[in-house]
């Protein structure tokens, strides 16, 4: 059956299965705000003239899952990421609401992450889990775990509406660099690099998956599938495992310069933070 | 060796007992959906003023909205007929419901006929389905 | 609460009387089927919510059996009519004896 699958894999990219564009939906959440699903590429973007949302290439069914707050069911865990938020841990005998008055001053972070501070890149789970050891002198949260994705979502969400806007140039460069070579990388026994699937055969069909253009701006992102949020560097992780690769660790130096290389191909789509996803 | 709670009960008291007590058994206790002649009891039922709302194609088994509406009904029952346990759940309306219907999402081990049948307040059943084809494949995570 | 389990309900804060009221609720929960099986080949035990209720000042709205074969983070949506300002009860049954109640107050002019 694998075997199979490897093989089916193969042939649809192959041969360039029938096209199934995005659809012309467009996204307002709760009747108030309105997400960019589509604009124009970014000039650093050379093979790509319009980017999407993953969000276009989804269901009918699929995509009213994130048009009601309620409807998403990534929410129940943004409301646990609030109650996380007052609450105290660690040896110091603090909580995030001690230094931080309120969760609403982080709007905007999540539009520039991941960015360069003190000459290292940061992505938001690391940032997070600086400051509960550093600040609160309490145990790191598990990368993918239900409290620290979380906790990314709720940051996330103060963002929501906002255009990607990460910094690429300056001490990002050689980052930004690193990230893009990994996109383009074919890896695996599969041989497939990001961009086979996200940029030379979005739209089509691999298998059963409708291939988005793979933006993140949605993460942490409800999976039906696992029915929980699902972080980016899982996300990545999935996506060279399927290829058939080892793959690198959450957390990895490396997936940090291509959390912060996709983010560069999301610029000007907005944070959809948390978005639902098959 | 299977047990039926009452056999279980009566191979006697203490540590064997509970050793020997199935899973099963304990689930039994809790109220059960059922299959459709459980529901029915084998009266005949008809088509009618049942609607089932499902997707022609779920992107995913494990999350699939649903949405059933039978005005008039006092209960109403939802089958996935291609399920190891085909009861989905079972629906009674009260006197401040507003109208006999509900939306949630269900679990489908693969393509399949999705049934809702409704009793009536005059003790009749009309039911409806619709089948739903699950996806399966493509990009884990 | 056992397991971080925690109910989402949306209730409107005011309604005329006798309208139709939507209501949607939502609780985190793995609803674990019985059906899979862990990596040594046992059957993960079931363990899911069997039983929400929505009650009106002891009136009943809605009452529903739930199966495994109800997703995770169960939710369910339906729609109540009421004469009088008063209280909605939720209620969830946990296969592990727990019991989860929310309530919500809402005006009726």
């Amino acid at each position: 059956m694998k075997k199979l699958a490897i093989i089916t894999v193969t042939v649809f990219l192959s041969i360039k299965a029938a096209s199934a564009d995005p659809d012309n939906d467009s996204l307002i959440i709760n009747d108030d705000i309105q997400l960019v699903t589509e604009t124009a590429a970014p000039i650093h973007l050379e093979n790509l003239d319009t980017i999407y949302s993953g969000w276009r290439f989804r269901t009918d069914e699929t995509q009213a899952l994130q048009v009601d707050d309620f409807d998403n069911p990534a929410m129940v865990f943004v409301d646990k990421a609030i109650d996380l938020f007052n609450t105290i841990d660690g040896i110091e005998g603090k909580a995030c609401v001690s230094c931080h008055e309120s969760v609403a001053q982080f709007r905007g972070l999540s539009a520039i992450m991941p960015k360069v501070i003190d000459g290292e890149l940061v992505v938001l789970e690391s940032f997070i889990n600086d400051h509960r050891d550093q600040v609160m002198g309490a145990e790191p949260w598990k990368w993918s775990g239900e409290k620290m994705q979380s906790m990314v979502a709720l940051i996330g969400l103060q963002s929501r509406g906002m255009p990607v806007n990460v910094k690429i140039d300056g001490e990002a460069r050689p980052y930004w660099e690193q990230g893009k070579e990994m996109y383009y990388t074919r890896f695996g026994q599969l041989q497939l690099s990001c961009a086979n699937c996200h940029e030379d055969n979005y739209g089509k069909m691999i298998r059963a998956d409708h291939l988005s253009q793979g933006h993140a701006n949605g993460f942490p992102t409800y999976r039906l599938k696992q029915a929980k949020l699902i972080s980016r560097h899982n996300r990545f992780r999935g996506c060279i495992r399927d290829t058939r690769a080892e793959t690198f660790a959450e957390g990895s130096d490396e997936f940090k310069a291509l959390e912060l290389y996709l983010a560069s191909r999301s610029i000007g789509l907005t944070v959809e933070t948390p978005a639902v996803r098959q | 060796m299977q047990f039926t709670r009452r056999q279980t009960l009566i191979a006697g008291s203490g540590l064997i007992a509970a050793t020997l007590l199935p899973i099963s058994a304990i689930a039994a206790s809790y109220p059960d959906v059922g299959v459709p002649d459980d529901f029915t009891g084998g009266s005949p039922v008809s088509s009618g003023d049942i609607t089932l709302d499902t997707p022609e194609i779920a992107e995913n088994g494990n999350t699939v909205p649903i949405r059933v509406v039978a005005p008039g009904a006092v209960e109403i029952r939802v089958y996935a007929m291609g399920n190891p346990l085909p009861g989905v759940t079972a629906v009674s309306f009260g006197a401040l419901a507003a109208s006999q219907s509900t939306s949630t999402r269900v679990r489908l081990a693969g393509t399949q006929d999705v049934l809702a049948i409704a009793k009536m307040a005059d003790g009749s059943f009309i039911s409806t389905s619709n089948q739903v084809k699950v996806t399966i494949g493509g990009c884990g995570g | 609460m056992a397991k971080g389990v925690k109910p989402r309900v949306k209730v409107p804060k005011s309604a005329k009387a006798g309208e139709a009221i939507v209501i949607k609720t939502l609780i985190s929960h793995k609803m674990e089927s019985g059906q899979r099986k862990d990596k040594e080949g046992n059957i993960v035990p079931r363990s899911i919510i069997h039983r929400f209720t929505c009650d009106f000042e002891g009136q009943n709205v809605i009452d529903i059996i739930l199966a495994p074969a109800i997703s995770t983070n169960p939710y369910f949506q339906f729609e109540a009519a009421i004469s009088h300002s008063g209280e909605f009860k939720f209620t969830w049954y946990d296969d592990d004896g727990e019991v989860y109640e929310e309530i919500r107050a809402i005006n009726v002019t």
